[in-house]
Protein backbone atom coordinates (compact mmCIF):
# COMPACT_ATOMS: atom_id res chain seq x y z
CA UNK A 1 0.00 0.00 0.00
CA UNK A 2 2.90 2.31 0.97
CA UNK A 3 4.44 1.86 -2.29
CA UNK A 4 1.58 2.24 -4.01
CA UNK A 5 1.29 5.72 -2.43
CA UNK A 6 4.70 6.86 -2.35
CA UNK A 7 5.89 5.46 -5.93
CA UNK A 8 3.70 4.48 -8.61
CA UNK A 9 1.26 7.41 -7.78
CA UNK A 10 3.71 10.09 -8.66
CA UNK A 11 5.21 8.70 -11.17
CA UNK A 12 1.59 7.98 -12.71
CA UNK A 13 1.03 11.51 -12.38
CA UNK A 14 4.04 12.90 -14.11
CA UNK A 15 3.06 10.52 -16.46
CA UNK A 16 -0.67 11.54 -17.51
CA UNK A 17 0.72 15.32 -17.55
CA UNK A 18 3.15 14.27 -20.09
CA UNK A 19 0.79 12.30 -21.95
CA UNK A 20 -1.63 15.23 -22.12
CA UNK A 21 1.22 17.96 -22.85
CA UNK A 22 2.12 15.46 -25.85
CA UNK A 23 -1.67 15.30 -27.10
CA UNK A 24 -1.61 19.20 -27.21
CA UNK A 25 1.69 19.59 -28.84
CA UNK A 26 0.83 16.92 -31.04
CA UNK A 27 -2.07 18.56 -32.16
CA UNK A 28 -0.36 22.30 -32.67
CA UNK A 29 2.76 20.38 -34.88
CA UNK A 30 0.42 18.78 -37.05
CA UNK A 31 -2.26 21.28 -37.45
CA UNK A 32 -0.47 23.14 -40.44
CA UNK A 33 -0.31 19.93 -42.44
CA UNK A 34 -3.45 19.77 -41.64
CA UNK A 35 -4.75 22.09 -42.56
CA UNK A 36 -2.54 21.87 -46.32
CA UNK A 37 -4.22 19.07 -47.05
CA UNK A 38 -7.91 20.03 -46.28
CA UNK A 39 -7.20 23.11 -48.23
CA UNK A 40 -6.23 20.92 -51.09
CA UNK A 41 -8.91 18.81 -50.98
CA UNK A 42 -11.97 21.71 -50.55
CA UNK A 43 -12.85 20.42 -46.92
CA UNK A 44 -13.82 22.83 -43.75
CA UNK A 45 -14.10 19.95 -40.75
CA UNK A 46 -15.20 21.07 -37.28
CA UNK A 47 -12.70 21.43 -34.80
CA UNK A 48 -13.47 18.14 -33.52
CA UNK A 49 -13.17 16.49 -36.47
CA UNK A 50 -10.02 18.52 -37.25
CA UNK A 51 -8.17 17.44 -34.25
CA UNK A 52 -8.98 13.92 -34.73
CA UNK A 53 -7.16 14.28 -38.05
CA UNK A 54 -4.35 15.60 -36.69
CA UNK A 55 -4.07 12.46 -34.41
CA UNK A 56 -4.30 10.44 -36.99
CA UNK A 57 -1.83 11.22 -40.16
CA UNK A 58 0.07 8.40 -41.13
CA UNK A 59 3.11 10.28 -41.13
CA UNK A 60 2.70 12.94 -38.98
CA UNK A 61 5.14 15.51 -37.73
CA UNK A 62 4.54 14.73 -34.27
CA UNK A 63 2.41 11.49 -33.90
CA UNK A 64 0.11 11.08 -31.16
CA UNK A 65 1.12 8.85 -27.59
CA UNK A 66 -2.08 6.49 -29.04
CA UNK A 67 -0.12 6.10 -32.93
CA UNK A 68 2.39 5.34 -31.31
CA UNK A 69 1.31 2.81 -28.64
CA UNK A 70 -0.12 1.03 -31.28
CA UNK A 71 2.83 0.77 -33.59
CA UNK A 72 4.90 -0.06 -30.47
CA UNK A 73 2.12 -3.14 -29.18
CA UNK A 74 1.80 -4.43 -33.13
CA UNK A 75 5.61 -4.80 -33.56
CA UNK A 76 6.38 -6.02 -29.97
CA UNK A 77 3.79 -8.25 -30.05
CA UNK A 78 1.91 -9.35 -33.01
CA UNK A 79 5.05 -10.05 -34.75
CA UNK A 80 7.30 -13.61 -35.06
CA UNK A 81 10.44 -11.96 -32.99
CA UNK A 82 12.52 -12.97 -35.91
CA UNK A 83 10.41 -10.91 -38.45
CA UNK A 84 12.48 -7.56 -39.49
CA UNK A 85 9.41 -5.83 -38.66
CA UNK A 86 9.93 -6.72 -35.29
CA UNK A 87 11.01 -4.74 -32.52
CA UNK A 88 11.75 -7.51 -30.07
CA UNK A 89 14.38 -8.67 -32.69
CA UNK A 90 15.80 -5.01 -33.56
CA UNK A 91 15.89 -4.73 -29.35
CA UNK A 92 17.98 -8.20 -29.26
CA UNK A 93 20.57 -6.69 -31.77
CA UNK A 94 20.97 -3.57 -29.66
CA UNK A 95 20.71 -4.95 -26.45
CA UNK A 96 23.36 -8.55 -27.38
CA UNK A 97 26.03 -5.55 -28.51
CA UNK A 98 24.90 -2.98 -25.33
CA UNK A 99 25.59 -6.14 -23.10
CA UNK A 100 29.27 -7.37 -24.93
CA UNK A 101 30.09 -3.75 -24.60
CA UNK A 102 28.91 -3.25 -20.83
CA UNK A 103 31.04 -6.45 -20.36
CA UNK A 104 33.93 -4.95 -21.93
CA UNK A 105 33.37 -1.00 -20.41
CA UNK A 106 33.06 -2.72 -17.06
CA UNK A 107 36.48 -5.09 -16.94
CA UNK A 108 38.19 -1.96 -18.57
CA UNK A 109 36.89 0.38 -16.06
CA UNK A 110 37.54 -1.92 -13.22
CA UNK A 111 41.22 -2.60 -14.82
CA UNK A 112 41.83 1.02 -15.49
CA UNK A 113 40.76 1.77 -11.59
CA UNK A 114 42.68 -0.34 -10.21
CA UNK A 115 46.11 0.81 -11.99
CA UNK A 116 45.16 4.30 -10.86
CA UNK A 117 45.07 3.09 -7.28
CA UNK A 118 47.87 1.05 -7.28
CA UNK A 119 50.33 3.32 -9.51
CA UNK A 120 51.04 6.71 -8.78
CA UNK A 121 52.46 6.82 -12.23
CA UNK A 122 49.28 6.36 -13.77
CA UNK A 123 47.03 8.22 -11.77
CA UNK A 124 48.94 11.09 -12.76
CA UNK A 125 48.99 10.16 -16.62
CA UNK A 126 46.06 8.48 -17.20
CA UNK A 127 43.22 10.72 -15.47
CA UNK A 128 43.80 13.19 -17.80
CA UNK A 129 43.25 11.07 -20.78
CA UNK A 130 40.47 9.37 -19.56
CA UNK A 131 38.89 12.42 -19.40
CA UNK A 132 39.51 14.11 -22.64
CA UNK A 133 38.43 10.79 -23.70
CA UNK A 134 35.06 11.73 -23.07
CA UNK A 135 34.98 15.29 -24.34
CA UNK A 136 35.73 14.17 -27.47
CA UNK A 137 31.90 13.75 -29.09
CA UNK A 138 30.40 9.87 -29.67
CA UNK A 139 29.28 11.30 -32.89
CA UNK A 140 32.67 12.15 -34.33
CA UNK A 141 34.50 9.14 -33.22
CA UNK A 142 31.91 6.28 -33.57
CA UNK A 143 32.15 6.38 -37.35
CA UNK A 144 35.96 6.46 -37.39
CA UNK A 145 35.92 3.44 -35.45
CA UNK A 146 33.49 1.67 -37.52
CA UNK A 147 34.79 2.89 -40.59
CA UNK A 148 38.40 1.79 -39.45
CA UNK A 149 37.26 -1.29 -38.06
CA UNK A 150 35.69 -2.46 -41.55
CA UNK A 151 39.01 -1.77 -43.31
CA UNK A 152 40.79 -4.05 -41.19
CA UNK A 153 37.91 -6.72 -41.56
CA UNK A 154 35.96 -6.52 -38.43
CA UNK A 155 32.24 -5.91 -38.21
CA UNK A 156 29.42 -6.88 -36.87
CA UNK A 157 28.71 -6.82 -33.42
CA UNK A 158 32.19 -5.87 -32.70
CA UNK A 159 32.50 -2.40 -33.93
CA UNK A 160 29.42 -1.12 -32.79
CA UNK A 161 30.08 -3.15 -28.65
CA UNK A 162 33.78 -1.13 -28.70
CA UNK A 163 31.60 2.39 -29.15
CA UNK A 164 29.99 1.12 -26.15
CA UNK A 165 32.93 0.61 -24.11
CA UNK A 166 34.20 3.45 -25.10
CA UNK A 167 30.89 4.91 -23.16
CA UNK A 168 30.61 3.02 -20.41
CA UNK A 169 34.53 2.33 -19.14
CA UNK A 170 34.65 5.64 -17.72
CA UNK A 171 31.89 5.78 -15.23
CA UNK A 172 33.02 2.50 -14.06
CA UNK A 173 36.68 3.60 -14.19
CA UNK A 174 35.61 6.93 -11.92
CA UNK A 175 33.56 5.22 -9.63
CA UNK A 176 36.07 2.56 -8.72
CA UNK A 177 38.61 4.76 -8.39
CA UNK A 178 36.73 6.85 -5.53
CA UNK A 179 35.29 3.60 -3.87
CA UNK A 180 38.72 1.66 -4.06
CA UNK A 181 40.05 4.69 -2.31
CA UNK A 182 37.26 4.78 0.08
CA UNK A 183 37.95 2.49 2.96
CA UNK A 184 38.69 4.64 6.21
CA UNK A 185 41.82 5.73 7.40
CA UNK A 186 41.49 3.26 10.40
CA UNK A 187 40.87 0.32 8.60
CA UNK A 188 43.84 0.73 6.24
CA UNK A 189 45.90 1.68 9.82
CA UNK A 190 44.51 -1.59 10.50
CA UNK A 191 45.83 -3.69 7.69
CA UNK A 192 48.68 -2.12 8.29
CA UNK A 193 49.11 -3.10 12.31
CA UNK A 194 48.57 -6.61 10.60
CA UNK A 195 51.17 -5.94 9.14
CA UNK A 196 49.08 -6.93 5.80
CA UNK A 197 50.61 -7.24 1.92
CA UNK A 198 49.29 -4.84 -0.78
CA UNK A 199 47.03 -7.52 -2.39
CA UNK A 200 45.48 -8.57 1.06
CA UNK A 201 44.57 -4.89 1.63
CA UNK A 202 43.31 -5.05 -1.62
CA UNK A 203 40.95 -8.04 -2.10
CA UNK A 204 39.83 -8.28 2.11
CA UNK A 205 39.29 -4.11 2.52
CA UNK A 206 39.67 -2.03 -0.88
CA UNK A 207 37.50 -4.34 -2.77
CA UNK A 208 34.49 -4.71 -0.58
CA UNK A 209 34.26 -1.64 0.16
CA UNK A 210 34.18 -0.39 -3.39
CA UNK A 211 30.93 -2.68 -4.08
CA UNK A 212 28.53 0.13 -3.76
CA UNK A 213 30.21 2.54 -6.28
CA UNK A 214 30.70 -0.21 -8.55
CA UNK A 215 27.33 -0.79 -8.95
CA UNK A 216 25.88 3.01 -8.79
CA UNK A 217 27.98 2.98 -11.72
CA UNK A 218 27.83 0.13 -13.49
CA UNK A 219 23.70 1.86 -13.57
CA UNK A 220 25.12 4.81 -15.56
CA UNK A 221 27.40 2.30 -17.87
CA UNK A 222 25.02 0.09 -18.83
CA UNK A 223 22.66 3.15 -20.32
CA UNK A 224 25.62 4.59 -21.74
CA UNK A 225 26.03 1.38 -23.14
CA UNK A 226 23.02 1.21 -25.03
CA UNK A 227 23.40 4.51 -26.22
CA UNK A 228 26.25 3.50 -27.69
CA UNK A 229 25.13 0.60 -29.06
CA UNK A 230 22.62 2.60 -30.81
CA UNK A 231 25.33 5.37 -32.07
CA UNK A 232 27.14 2.54 -32.94
CA UNK A 233 24.25 1.39 -35.90
CA UNK A 234 23.85 4.91 -37.24
CA UNK A 235 27.01 4.84 -39.52
CA UNK A 236 27.33 1.64 -40.92
CA UNK A 237 23.87 1.51 -42.60
CA UNK A 238 22.97 -1.61 -40.28
CA UNK A 239 19.86 -3.24 -41.48
CA UNK A 240 19.28 -4.55 -37.54
CA UNK A 241 18.87 -2.84 -33.98
CA UNK A 242 17.02 0.13 -32.86
CA UNK A 243 19.05 2.28 -34.14
CA UNK A 244 19.00 1.40 -37.68
CA UNK A 245 15.01 1.28 -37.36
CA UNK A 246 15.59 4.94 -35.94
CA UNK A 247 17.61 5.53 -39.41
CA UNK A 248 15.43 4.01 -41.77
CA UNK A 249 12.41 5.57 -40.20
CA UNK A 250 13.95 8.75 -40.89
CA UNK A 251 14.38 8.13 -44.25
CA UNK A 252 11.12 7.56 -44.77
CA UNK A 253 9.58 9.95 -42.78
CA UNK A 254 7.71 6.75 -41.07
CA UNK A 255 7.70 9.01 -37.47
CA UNK A 256 5.51 6.80 -35.86
CA UNK A 257 8.21 3.80 -36.40
CA UNK A 258 10.80 6.15 -35.25
CA UNK A 259 8.81 7.50 -31.62
CA UNK A 260 8.01 3.41 -31.30
CA UNK A 261 11.57 2.81 -31.84
CA UNK A 262 12.93 4.95 -29.29
CA UNK A 263 10.48 3.68 -26.86
CA UNK A 264 11.57 0.18 -26.87
CA UNK A 265 15.35 2.12 -26.65
CA UNK A 266 13.88 3.60 -23.28
CA UNK A 267 12.09 0.21 -21.99
CA UNK A 268 15.68 -1.65 -22.76
CA UNK A 269 17.31 0.97 -20.67
CA UNK A 270 14.77 0.65 -17.98
CA UNK A 271 14.70 -2.62 -18.13
CA UNK A 272 19.11 -2.93 -18.17
CA UNK A 273 19.22 -0.38 -15.08
CA UNK A 274 16.58 -1.86 -13.17
CA UNK A 275 18.16 -4.95 -13.47
CA UNK A 276 21.70 -3.85 -12.53
CA UNK A 277 20.17 -2.37 -9.55
CA UNK A 278 18.34 -5.34 -8.68
CA UNK A 279 21.76 -7.56 -8.57
CA UNK A 280 23.27 -4.49 -6.39
CA UNK A 281 20.71 -4.63 -4.30
CA UNK A 282 21.05 -8.82 -3.53
CA UNK A 283 25.07 -8.40 -3.89
CA UNK A 284 24.73 -5.70 -1.06
CA UNK A 285 22.36 -7.96 0.75
CA UNK A 286 24.51 -10.67 0.60
CA UNK A 287 27.49 -8.39 2.03
CA UNK A 288 25.37 -8.15 5.44
CA UNK A 289 23.73 -4.78 4.07
CA UNK A 290 21.75 -2.99 6.14
CA UNK A 291 17.88 -3.59 4.64
CA UNK A 292 17.08 0.47 3.78
CA UNK B 1 70.22 -6.66 12.35
CA UNK B 2 69.53 -9.75 11.87
CA UNK B 3 66.61 -11.16 13.71
CA UNK B 4 68.57 -13.76 15.53
CA UNK B 5 70.50 -10.22 16.85
CA UNK B 6 67.46 -9.02 17.81
CA UNK B 7 66.27 -11.70 19.77
CA UNK B 8 69.40 -11.62 21.55
CA UNK B 9 69.22 -7.84 22.62
CA UNK B 10 65.62 -8.81 23.95
CA UNK B 11 66.30 -11.14 26.18
CA UNK B 12 69.81 -9.63 27.28
CA UNK B 13 67.42 -6.42 28.46
CA UNK B 14 63.71 -7.31 28.46
CA UNK B 15 62.57 -4.13 26.94
CA UNK B 16 59.46 -4.57 24.89
CA UNK B 17 58.95 -0.37 24.49
CA UNK B 18 61.99 1.94 24.41
CA UNK B 19 61.19 5.60 24.28
CA UNK B 20 64.20 8.07 24.18
CA UNK B 21 63.82 11.52 24.32
CA UNK B 22 60.75 10.75 21.51
CA UNK B 23 59.13 13.39 20.33
CA UNK B 24 56.70 14.08 17.64
CA UNK B 25 55.67 17.80 15.81
CA UNK B 26 52.64 17.33 13.59
CA UNK B 27 52.76 20.16 10.70
CA UNK B 28 49.01 20.83 9.94
CA UNK B 29 47.94 24.14 7.96
CA UNK B 30 47.56 25.68 11.20
CA UNK B 31 50.76 25.64 12.21
CA UNK B 32 53.36 22.73 13.90
CA UNK B 33 51.35 20.73 16.99
CA UNK B 34 53.57 18.93 19.31
CA UNK B 35 52.00 16.17 20.54
CA UNK B 36 55.02 14.57 22.08
CA UNK B 37 57.61 15.85 23.53
CA UNK B 38 60.68 14.29 25.37
CA UNK B 39 59.07 11.05 26.04
CA UNK B 40 61.73 8.82 28.59
CA UNK B 41 60.04 6.00 28.90
CA UNK B 42 61.16 1.68 29.08
CA UNK B 43 58.39 -0.88 29.41
CA UNK B 44 59.52 -3.98 30.42
CA UNK B 45 58.37 -7.56 29.23
CA UNK B 46 55.13 -8.30 31.56
CA UNK B 47 54.26 -4.88 32.89
CA UNK B 48 51.13 -3.47 32.72
CA UNK B 49 51.09 0.70 31.84
CA UNK B 50 48.49 2.75 31.95
CA UNK B 51 48.48 6.24 30.06
CA UNK B 52 46.13 8.32 31.40
CA UNK B 53 45.62 12.58 31.10
CA UNK B 54 43.76 15.08 29.79
CA UNK B 55 42.37 14.85 26.29
CA UNK B 56 45.24 15.82 23.46
CA UNK B 57 48.17 15.28 25.38
CA UNK B 58 48.65 12.79 23.00
CA UNK B 59 48.13 9.15 24.76
CA UNK B 60 47.01 8.05 21.23
CA UNK B 61 50.11 9.67 19.76
CA UNK B 62 52.02 7.61 21.60
CA UNK B 63 50.89 4.30 21.10
CA UNK B 64 50.85 5.30 17.50
CA UNK B 65 54.05 5.80 17.39
CA UNK B 66 54.47 2.29 19.03
CA UNK B 67 52.72 0.98 16.40
CA UNK B 68 54.60 2.22 13.57
CA UNK B 69 51.32 4.36 12.31
CA UNK B 70 53.38 7.66 12.96
CA UNK B 71 57.05 8.39 13.20
CA UNK B 72 58.13 10.29 15.36
CA UNK B 73 60.23 13.58 14.77
CA UNK B 74 62.75 13.64 17.05
CA UNK B 75 64.57 11.20 19.56
CA UNK B 76 63.86 6.72 19.23
CA UNK B 77 61.93 4.42 19.71
CA UNK B 78 62.75 0.66 19.51
CA UNK B 79 60.09 -2.54 20.29
CA UNK B 80 61.90 -6.09 21.20
CA UNK B 81 65.35 -4.09 19.62
CA UNK B 82 63.65 -3.57 17.11
CA UNK B 83 62.52 -0.94 14.97
CA UNK B 84 59.47 -0.11 15.26
CA UNK B 85 58.58 -1.14 11.64
CA UNK B 86 60.67 -4.11 11.90
CA UNK B 87 58.95 -4.90 15.17
CA UNK B 88 55.51 -4.22 13.03
CA UNK B 89 56.51 -6.56 10.05
CA UNK B 90 56.98 -9.58 13.49
CA UNK B 91 53.47 -8.92 13.90
CA UNK B 92 55.04 -7.93 17.42
CA UNK B 93 51.80 -6.61 18.95
CA UNK B 94 48.00 -6.69 18.81
CA UNK B 95 46.06 -2.87 18.61
CA UNK B 96 42.82 -1.55 19.89
CA UNK B 97 41.74 1.15 18.33
CA UNK B 98 40.12 3.88 20.39
CA UNK B 99 36.91 3.14 17.49
CA UNK B 100 36.01 0.15 16.95
CA UNK B 101 36.57 -0.32 13.62
CA UNK B 102 35.01 -3.58 12.19
CA UNK B 103 34.70 -4.20 8.77
CA UNK B 104 30.71 -3.68 8.17
CA UNK B 105 30.51 -6.84 5.43
CA UNK B 106 31.57 -8.80 7.27
CA UNK B 107 29.82 -10.57 10.51
CA UNK B 108 31.27 -10.41 14.00
CA UNK B 109 33.54 -13.35 13.44
CA UNK B 110 34.22 -12.80 10.42
CA UNK B 111 35.67 -9.60 11.70
CA UNK B 112 37.53 -12.11 14.34
CA UNK B 113 39.14 -13.73 11.90
CA UNK B 114 40.62 -11.38 9.48
CA UNK B 115 43.91 -10.96 11.71
CA UNK B 116 44.03 -14.94 11.38
CA UNK B 117 43.14 -15.15 7.76
CA UNK B 118 46.14 -12.30 7.14
CA UNK B 119 48.58 -14.25 9.13
CA UNK B 120 47.62 -17.37 7.55
CA UNK B 121 46.48 -19.43 10.35
CA UNK B 122 44.68 -22.63 9.29
CA UNK B 123 41.05 -22.84 9.86
CA UNK B 124 41.05 -24.98 12.32
CA UNK B 125 43.35 -22.79 14.58
CA UNK B 126 41.25 -19.75 13.35
CA UNK B 127 37.82 -21.20 14.83
CA UNK B 128 39.33 -22.48 17.98
CA UNK B 129 40.70 -18.57 18.55
CA UNK B 130 37.63 -17.29 17.78
CA UNK B 131 35.37 -19.35 20.23
CA UNK B 132 37.53 -18.80 22.94
CA UNK B 133 38.01 -15.04 22.37
CA UNK B 134 34.32 -14.50 21.95
CA UNK B 135 33.82 -16.20 24.96
CA UNK B 136 36.46 -14.03 26.85
CA UNK B 137 34.08 -10.85 26.04
CA UNK B 138 31.04 -12.61 26.28
CA UNK B 139 29.60 -12.32 22.81
CA UNK B 140 29.44 -16.08 22.15
CA UNK B 141 25.69 -16.40 20.11
CA UNK B 142 26.58 -13.65 17.94
CA UNK B 143 28.93 -14.97 15.89
CA UNK B 144 26.85 -14.69 12.89
CA UNK B 145 25.40 -11.07 13.36
CA UNK B 146 27.01 -8.23 11.22
CA UNK B 147 28.15 -5.21 13.05
CA UNK B 148 25.51 -2.72 12.71
CA UNK B 149 23.58 -5.53 14.45
CA UNK B 150 25.12 -4.92 17.69
CA UNK B 151 25.26 -2.09 20.17
CA UNK B 152 28.20 0.19 20.53
CA UNK B 153 29.51 -1.54 23.37
CA UNK B 154 29.26 -4.83 22.01
CA UNK B 155 31.04 -3.88 18.67
CA UNK B 156 33.80 -2.33 21.58
CA UNK B 157 34.16 -5.92 22.23
CA UNK B 158 34.28 -7.48 19.43
CA UNK B 159 37.09 -5.87 18.50
CA UNK B 160 38.78 -6.77 21.70
CA UNK B 161 38.29 -9.99 20.69
CA UNK B 162 39.80 -9.24 17.40
CA UNK B 163 43.07 -8.06 18.70
CA UNK B 164 43.29 -10.90 21.35
CA UNK B 165 42.70 -13.10 18.73
CA UNK B 166 46.00 -11.96 16.96
CA UNK B 167 47.78 -13.34 20.08
CA UNK B 168 50.46 -10.81 20.19
CA UNK B 169 53.14 -10.22 23.05
CA UNK B 170 52.34 -6.68 23.21
CA UNK B 171 49.11 -5.37 23.67
CA UNK B 172 48.42 -1.59 22.96
CA UNK B 173 44.84 -0.93 23.67
CA UNK B 174 43.31 2.80 22.95
CA UNK B 175 40.65 3.63 25.88
CA UNK B 176 38.79 -0.05 24.92
CA UNK B 177 36.44 -0.19 27.57
CA UNK B 178 35.51 3.82 26.94
CA UNK B 179 32.01 2.73 25.67
CA UNK B 180 31.18 0.60 28.30
CA UNK B 181 28.74 0.32 30.81
CA UNK B 182 30.31 0.12 34.22
CA UNK B 183 29.11 -3.34 34.78
CA UNK B 184 30.65 -4.91 31.45
CA UNK B 185 33.72 -2.59 32.16
CA UNK B 186 34.38 -4.82 35.58
CA UNK B 187 34.40 -7.95 34.13
CA UNK B 188 36.25 -7.36 31.07
CA UNK B 189 38.93 -5.18 33.83
CA UNK B 190 38.79 -8.50 35.51
CA UNK B 191 39.14 -10.93 32.43
CA UNK B 192 41.78 -8.35 30.88
CA UNK B 193 43.79 -8.86 34.48
CA UNK B 194 43.13 -12.87 34.37
CA UNK B 195 44.86 -13.00 30.59
CA UNK B 196 47.71 -10.85 31.37
CA UNK B 197 48.38 -13.32 34.09
CA UNK B 198 48.05 -16.59 32.51
CA UNK B 199 50.18 -14.95 29.51
CA UNK B 200 52.49 -12.66 30.44
CA UNK B 201 51.70 -10.36 27.84
CA UNK B 202 52.75 -6.69 27.95
CA UNK B 203 49.96 -4.52 28.02
CA UNK B 204 49.86 -0.65 26.97
CA UNK B 205 46.57 1.21 28.35
CA UNK B 206 45.50 4.15 27.53
CA UNK B 207 41.79 5.19 30.00
CA UNK B 208 40.71 8.17 31.60
CA UNK B 209 39.58 6.17 34.16
CA UNK B 210 41.71 6.78 37.56
CA UNK B 211 39.48 3.32 39.17
CA UNK B 212 40.53 1.30 35.94
CA UNK B 213 44.30 2.84 35.77
CA UNK B 214 44.87 1.93 39.54
CA UNK B 215 43.21 -1.58 39.30
CA UNK B 216 44.75 -2.90 36.04
CA UNK B 217 48.14 -1.72 36.26
CA UNK B 218 51.48 -2.43 37.30
CA UNK B 219 52.78 1.22 36.34
CA UNK B 220 50.74 4.28 35.59
CA UNK B 221 52.30 6.98 33.37
CA UNK B 222 50.13 10.47 33.66
CA UNK B 223 50.68 12.78 31.18
CA UNK B 224 49.96 16.28 30.37
CA UNK B 225 49.19 18.36 27.67
CA UNK B 226 50.92 21.07 25.33
CA UNK B 227 53.46 19.99 24.81
CA UNK B 228 52.20 16.36 25.52
CA UNK B 229 54.79 15.23 28.04
CA UNK B 230 55.05 12.43 30.80
CA UNK B 231 55.15 13.69 33.77
CA UNK B 232 54.94 11.18 36.74
CA UNK B 233 55.28 7.84 36.64
CA UNK B 234 53.64 5.27 39.72
CA UNK B 235 54.52 1.98 40.46
CA UNK B 236 51.57 0.01 42.34
CA UNK B 237 52.09 -1.42 45.22
CA UNK B 238 49.34 -3.80 44.88
CA UNK B 239 49.09 -7.51 44.17
CA UNK B 240 49.14 -9.27 41.17
CA UNK B 241 46.20 -10.92 42.42
CA UNK B 242 43.55 -8.22 42.02
CA UNK B 243 39.78 -9.10 43.34
CA UNK B 244 37.97 -6.32 42.16
CA UNK B 245 36.77 -5.19 46.06
CA UNK B 246 40.50 -3.96 46.21
CA UNK B 247 39.52 -1.31 44.79
CA UNK B 248 38.03 -0.06 48.67
CA UNK B 249 41.15 -1.00 49.97
CA UNK B 250 43.42 2.25 51.62
CA UNK B 251 46.31 1.10 49.58
CA UNK B 252 44.41 1.58 46.22
CA UNK B 253 42.75 4.74 47.14
CA UNK B 254 46.24 6.18 48.66
CA UNK B 255 47.80 5.14 44.69
CA UNK B 256 44.57 6.59 43.03
CA UNK B 257 45.46 10.05 45.15
CA UNK B 258 48.31 9.88 44.06
CA UNK B 259 47.23 9.73 40.18
CA UNK B 260 44.84 12.39 40.87
CA UNK B 261 47.78 14.45 42.13
CA UNK B 262 50.06 13.92 39.26
CA UNK B 263 46.66 14.73 36.95
CA UNK B 264 45.76 18.20 38.54
CA UNK B 265 49.12 19.38 38.57
CA UNK B 266 49.75 18.77 34.63
CA UNK B 267 46.27 20.09 33.91
CA UNK B 268 46.46 23.52 32.53
CA UNK B 269 43.95 26.55 33.50
CA UNK B 270 44.75 28.99 31.63
CA UNK B 271 42.63 28.41 28.64
N1 LIG C 1 47.23 13.34 12.33
C1 LIG C 1 47.31 14.45 13.08
N2 LIG C 1 47.60 15.62 12.50
C2 LIG C 1 47.70 16.75 13.23
N3 LIG C 1 47.56 16.81 14.56
C3 LIG C 1 47.28 15.67 15.20
C4 LIG C 1 47.13 14.42 14.50
N4 LIG C 1 46.84 13.46 15.40
C5 LIG C 1 46.81 14.08 16.60
N5 LIG C 1 47.07 15.40 16.49
C6 LIG C 1 47.16 16.36 17.62
O1 LIG C 1 48.07 15.84 18.55
C7 LIG C 1 47.61 16.05 19.87
C8 LIG C 1 47.53 14.74 20.61
O2 LIG C 1 46.49 13.95 20.06
P1 LIG C 1 46.12 12.51 20.60
O3 LIG C 1 45.09 11.94 19.69
O4 LIG C 1 47.35 11.72 20.78
O5 LIG C 1 45.45 12.84 22.01
P2 LIG C 1 44.87 11.86 23.12
O6 LIG C 1 45.69 12.02 24.33
O7 LIG C 1 44.73 10.49 22.57
O8 LIG C 1 43.43 12.49 23.37
P3 LIG C 1 42.04 11.77 23.72
O9 LIG C 1 42.11 11.43 25.19
O10 LIG C 1 41.01 12.81 23.46
O11 LIG C 1 41.93 10.56 22.85
C9 LIG C 1 46.28 16.76 19.75
O12 LIG C 1 46.52 18.14 19.97
C10 LIG C 1 45.85 16.51 18.35
O13 LIG C 1 45.14 17.61 17.85
MG1 LIG D 1 43.14 9.26 22.03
Amino acid sequence: MDRVRDKIIPVLTILAALVAVWYVAAVFMNAPFQRDLDRRAGETPGTIEFIGKTLSQPKPTMPAPHQVAQNFFENTFLRKVTSNRSLVYHSWVTLSSTLLGFAFGTALGILIAVGIVHVTALDRSLMPWIIASQTIPILAVAPMIIVVLAAIGVTGLIPKALISTYLSFFPVAVGMVKGLRSPEVMHLDLMHTYNASASQTFWKLRVPASVPFLFASMKVAVAASLVGAIVGELPTGAVAGIGAKLLAGAYYSQTIDIWAALVAGSVVAAMLVVLVGLVGKLVERSMGGRPA
Amino acid sequence: MTVNQATATRVEQSAVVEARQLGLTFQTNDGPVRALSNVDLTINKGEFVSFIGPSGCGKTTFLRVIADLEKPTEGTISINGMSSEQAREARAYGYVFQAAALLPWRTIERNVALPLEIIGLPRAEQQERIKRTMDLVNLSGFEKKYPWQLSGGMQQRASIARALAFDADLLLMDEPFGALDEIVRDHLNEQLLQLWRRTDKTICFVTHSIPEAVYLSTRIVVMSQRPGRVTDVIESTLPKERPLDIRESPEFLAIAARVRDGLRAGHSYED
